[in-house]
């Protein structure tokens, strides 16, 4: 894969938007990877943890609007309580996944759960991943 | 000793099982619980992004119910709940600023709340205040040779300023459950997530943790694993149905609330037990252990 780095890219108000949303200082991560290391979601993701930070610093805006990991991140924080350097990796994931969610784009749609699916788990699930997962 | 609790939307449905279980034991310990007035759903998450104030109305609002009954603590069963509510109370107390804008969405209130209300889990009651040496005096069926893992999930220990116990090496359920007679097992997943909410568009991801939470939980021994969140409790017992479909190997394991096995320690019936609301019958086991 060849992914092309710019100033243009960096400078993008998208990376200062992921940083605004998450309350982090992208520029503080230096890649040591104990988030990836740590997260028990990580086999399901295309963008390990310390990549998706990468990817912001860098302002790689579609390959992360477009990965699965925001998604599959389910923010049970074991990344920001083990960061050396203090960085909260979770609110980062949020923050990509409220860029999408602010413009309607919904990663789960209420209307196409089946009765079963919606019946069949606990109230405090469905709350939970509509707060999460929808505008 | 008279606390107030918010019990939050699952304890009075899929989780009746864990309040009501919770409600004898305490009656059994000789303390008196009053539940808060007109209290509604917490949000059960803590809004991550720093502009997201809105969402934080729902646990500010039962706080101001706490307040309004003239108490200054309020006790949490539900992880979830517990983390939400503690963390949207230390927010806006650290930052007034977030506090008088979210007074502006609610200027019906009577009360304007300044983040005096103390947050906590039903397990720091009684590990600080009653203490388990107290606990252990007050069992009249120990739960001799039952193996018990205590998983913790997340949000009873992270973020770090929320936990209430280490949060890498929890062991407060461990030293519960010694205090009731039985015999804890330490394994190493016990605060891994269960992919949460995860559960309603991707089952089949619960079902993959299920499988390694549990398994590693048997390899060392357990017969049981015991909760403190209603959708870890869930997750894990509810989805072993689609983790036997994609693993024919396993074995399926009860999944009790801490607060159930207390209970049974305690002297409280089965009928406080609801036991009916499991997927895995606990009873066979607990038979086999001469409990119920």
């Amino acid at each position: 894969m060849r992914t092309t780095v710019s100033k243009r890219k960096i400078r993008d108000r998208f990376v200062q938007k992921v940083e605004e949303l998450s309350g982090q200082k992208l520029l503080a991560c230096y890649q040591c990877g104990k988030c990836s290391a740590g997260c028990p979601a990580v086999s399901q993701m295309d963008i390990l943890p310390n990549q998706v930070i990468r990817f912001a610093q860098l302002g790689l805006k579609e390959d992360l609007l477009e990965s699965k990991s925001v998604w599959v991140c389910a923010s049970c924080y074991t990344c920001n309580v083990r960061c050396p350097k203090g960085i909260k990796i979770a609110e980062v994931m949020e923050a990509v996944r409220q860029v999408l969610l602010r413009k309607r784009c919904d990663h789960v749609e209420v209307q196409k759960l089946s009765a079963e699916e919606k019946a069949g788990v606990p109230a405090i699930a469905l709350i939970s991943n509509f707060r999460k997962f929808t505008s | 000793m008279k606390i107030m609790y918010y019990p939050g939307c699952t304890l009075k449905s899929n989780a009746k099982n864990f309040e009501d279980s919770t409600l004898c034991s305490l009656k059994e310990l000789g303390v008196e619980v009053e539940e808060l007035r007109r209290w509604n759903c917490c949000g059960t998450v803590y809004s991550l992004a720093a502009d997201d104030l809105i969402h934080h109305l729902a646990s500010i609002r039962n706080l101001i119910r706490v307040k309004e009954a003239q108490a200054d603590t309020v006790m949490t069963l539900c992880a979830m709940c517990y983390n939400t509510l503690k963390r949207v109370n230390e927010r806006v107390k650290a930052d007034p600023e977030s506090l008088a804008k979210i007074h502006k969405f609610m200027d019906e209130e009577k009360i304007s709340y300044q983040g005096d209300v103390r947050v906590r889990h039903l397990l720091e009651i009684l590990r600080d205040d009653i203490t388990f040496a107290v606990v252990a005096t007050k069992v009249s069926r120990p739960l001799k040779n039952l193996k018990v893992a205590s998983y913790y999930g997340c949000l009873l220990v992270r973020p770090k300023e929320i936990g209430l116990d280490d949060l890498e090496n929890p062991t407060v359920l461990e030293n519960l459950f010694v205090s009731l007679g039985a015999h804890a097992v330490d394994f190493p997943y016990k605060t891994e997530c269960c992919a949460a909410y995860q559960t309603v568009d991707k089952p089949d991801t619960v079902a993959e943790r299920t499988y390694h939470i549990l398994t590693s939980a048997r390899d060392r021994g357990a017969e049981v694993v015991a909760v403190s969140c209603p959708l870890c409790a869930f997750n894990l017992d509810h989805r072993q149905k689609e983790t036997a479909r994609k693993f024919p190997e396993f074995k399926k394991m009860p999944i009790l609330y801490f607060t159930q096995l207390m209970a049974l320690a305690l002297g409280c019936g089965e009928k406080d037990l609801r036991l009916d609301l499991h997927y895995v019958d606990p009873k066979p086991l607990l038979q086999e252990k001469g409990f119920v």
